[in-house]
């Protein structure tokens, strides 16, 4: 990396110099980050990486200064938040950009998910690339979700018991796991303590992952909304200043869309009920995650039948485990897209059928957060469980099946080539479609 | 140490050895080490000794419940009914979810004393007090997924897998029970 195609040290200033022929990390910047050759065909799709590096990063600077207020005690915890909101200078501030951008951050993160999954960022050679990813995201969902237990209201209280409840499905140990989990024998301060001290290491965890995932992207470099690999210089720009800007661009949308939630509707996206003091004897009447969860939280319902011998009543898979199973199955598949999928073409453009698909999946996956935010009844339950059936069938069959039946269009020969190919040029052989795409 | 070739021609037995065996004493120093920081997350002496309550019952008329907290959850005790006995002990066995007799589920037919933690993902069941919900067997009904409970804490209906847990406890006298 050091003596890379910079050619020694570039550096004007004497002290830089000096830092940077003992530990090359000045090097290492401007390669990586300035003159990083990407795609020159990158649509906004690809601001979102950068958009999540933010958020992770205002998460651990408000969190940091809201732990020096907090108190993780089941007597104090939520008038350590009340006072946090009331008496500490900008607490209000701090709390709000903590509790919305634990949102925004999964906004951010779910469309980085989506566009890889559209634009095939997950296939060959990108697939360590893709599986941190999805680490990160488990990462994610665990750090909020014991975030979110810390103010001690009524939803953080009930949320923690029945996710942690969810563990008591696992035959045999399930439930010495969860006396395990709480340190006790209900969700209480023991409970509260290692959530708050885990909330506080997972986010450093996941910064190690996010430089691993970013390692591996450099190795492999972007895909791009065609999914062709560049041919050469002609097909890439260096990131600095294209995507500098280009990023700093969609940075400054997204705070806007960040601020307007926290100064006009800091508690839209939370629950009313999560300002009442937890409460062990009175369950809400109506319990719901935080709307990230909404989906998963539908397929766990969804479940609500055993799976068993037919004809015999022999039960192998209780209703609860199935649901459990079902859920985390849910993002433990996405570890396995990347030979799931058959197709040799990565972007969806090309792929006239899979690309709907991709469109139902996402329509199955809205219309589950819906069904997760509404009590289970009725019809409701029915429309869960054909979403979280054609949420499978996306992934386990449809992936293998369409790479072997379905006609890709013609890919374009190089990434500049249309645009810089002559008027009137005609269409592409015929010969060059069916090729994969890193010889078309 | 050169490469040790023994007569059948295995190479490195030695070396392999030492590899194997510093492996394993890591390994077996490592699982030594983890193990007490795992079962530090386990509950602690001092939440095991807040164990058993002491429940009086004077004062809670047939129809009436209390509910009490035992090691964090609440314990529902509820003076039954005869109606309510008799619908409990009546109940065809053959087609309960998790079959049990009252018999086996209480000590004084009187009084069911149960743990108030839905067998599903553990939320408190309404039915405590006469105004609440009950459900279809008039014992509890779960909010949060809707399963319902009779008269014996028996799970009739809904997700839940079992029927309400006994707790262990025993009448001190005829009218105060201690749980735990
Ligand atoms: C991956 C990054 C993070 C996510 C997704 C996240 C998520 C959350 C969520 C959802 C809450 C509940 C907000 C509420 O409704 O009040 C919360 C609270 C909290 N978090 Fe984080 N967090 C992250 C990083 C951190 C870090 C790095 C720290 C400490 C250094 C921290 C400290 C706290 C504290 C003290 C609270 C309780 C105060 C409050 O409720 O606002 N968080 N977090
Ligand atoms: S927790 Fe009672 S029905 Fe789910």
């Amino acid at each position: 990396m050091a003596h890379g195609s910079s050619g020694g040290t570039p550096f004007k200033n004497p002290v830089v110099r000096w830092v940077d022929s003992r530990l090359p990390i000045f090097s290492m910047m401007v390669k990586e980050y300035g003159q990083f050759p990407a795609p020159r065909n990158f649509n906004y799709f690809w601001n979102f990486g950068a958009l999540a590096m933010i958020v992770l990063m205002v998460m651990i600077v408000t969190g940091l200064f809201l732990s020096m207020h907090y108190t993780a005690h089941v007597d104090y915890a939520f008038n350590s938040v009340e006072r946090i909101m009331r008496d500490v200078n900008f607490g209000w501030l701090m709390r709000y950009i903590h509790a919305n951008g634990a949102s925004m951050f999964f906004v951010v993160v779910f469309i980085h998910i989506f566009r890889g999954l559209y634009y095939g960022s997950y296939k060959k050679p990108r697939e360590l690339l893709w599986i941190f990813g999805v680490i990160i995201l488990l990462l994610m969902m665990a750090t909020a979700f014991m975030g979110y237990v810390l103010p001690w209201g009524q939803m953080s209280f009930w949320g923690a018991t029945v996710i942690t409840n969810l563990f008591s499905a696992i035959p045999l140990v399930g439930d010495e796991i969860v006396t395990w989990l709480w340190g006790g024998f209900s969700v209480d301060n023991p409970t509260l303590n290692r959530f708050f001290s885990l909330h506080f290491l997972l986010p450093f965890v996941i910064v190690g992952v996010v430089f691993l995932h970013v390692a591996a992207l450099h190795i492999t470099g972007s895909n791009n909304p065609k999914g062709i690999e560049p041919k050469g210089p002609q097909d890439t720009l260096p990131f600095h200043p294209y995507y500098t800007i280009k990023d700093m661009f969609g940075s400054g949308v997204f705070m806007i869309i960040f601020a307007m939630f926290v100064f006009f509707a800091p508690n839209y996206l939370g629950h009313a009920d999560n300002y009442i003091p937890a409460n062990p004897l009175v369950t809400p009447a109506h319990i719901v995650p935080e709307w990230y969860f909404l989906p998963f939280y539908a397929m766990l319902r969804a479940i609500t039948f055993n799976i068993g011998i037919p004809f015999t009543g022999v039960t192998i898979i209780e209703a609860k485990l199935g649901g459990v199973i079902t859920m985390f199955g849910s993002i433990i598949v996405l570890f396995f897209i990347s030979w799931l999928d058959t197709s040799p073409v990565r972007s969806a453009r090309y792929r006239p059928i899979y690309k709907w698909c991709m469109w139902l999946l996402v329509l199955a996956v809205v219309v589950l957060g819906y069904c997760g935010s509404q009590p289970a009844e009725g019809l409701l339950v029915v429309v869960a469980q054909i979403c979280t059936f054609y949420y499978f069938l996306h992934f386990l069959v449809l992936m293998p099946l369409l790479g072997k039946l379905e006609r890709p269009l013609p890919l374009p020969r190089s990434i500049s080539e249309p645009v810089l190919r002559e008027p009137g040029a005609g269409p592409l052989p015929a010969g060059a479609t069916a090729k994969p795409m890193e010889k078309s | 140490m050169a490469d040790t070739t023994d007569s059948d021609g295995h190479t490195g037995t030695r070396r392999d050895f030492l590899y194997l065996a510093t492996a394993a004493t890591a390994g077996v120093g490592v699982l030594a080490f983890a193990w007490p920081l795992v079962d530090s997350m386990n509950p602690a002496a001092d939440t095991l000794a807040l164990a058993t309550t002491n429940v009086d019952l004077t004062g809670v008329e047939a129809g009436q419940a209390i509910t009490v907290m035992w090691r964090g959850k609440p314990v529902f005790v509820r003076h039954r009914t005869q109606g309510e006995i008799t619908a409990a002990e009546s109940a065809d066995l053959s087609t309960l979810i998790d079959p049990e007799p009252d018999e086996a589920r209480v000590i004084n037919p009187d009084w069911l004393v149960v743990i108030g933690i839905c067998t599903h993902l553990g939320c408190v069941p309404l039915g405590q007090r006469t105004t609440d919900e009950r459900g279809e067997y008039g014992g509890y009904f779960c909010p949060c997924h809707g399963s319902v409970y009779d008269t014996s804490g028996r799970i009739r209906g809904g997700p839940a897998p079992r029927n309400l847990d006994v707790p262990e406890y025993s009448f001190t006298s005829e009218t105060s029970i201690r749980i735990g």
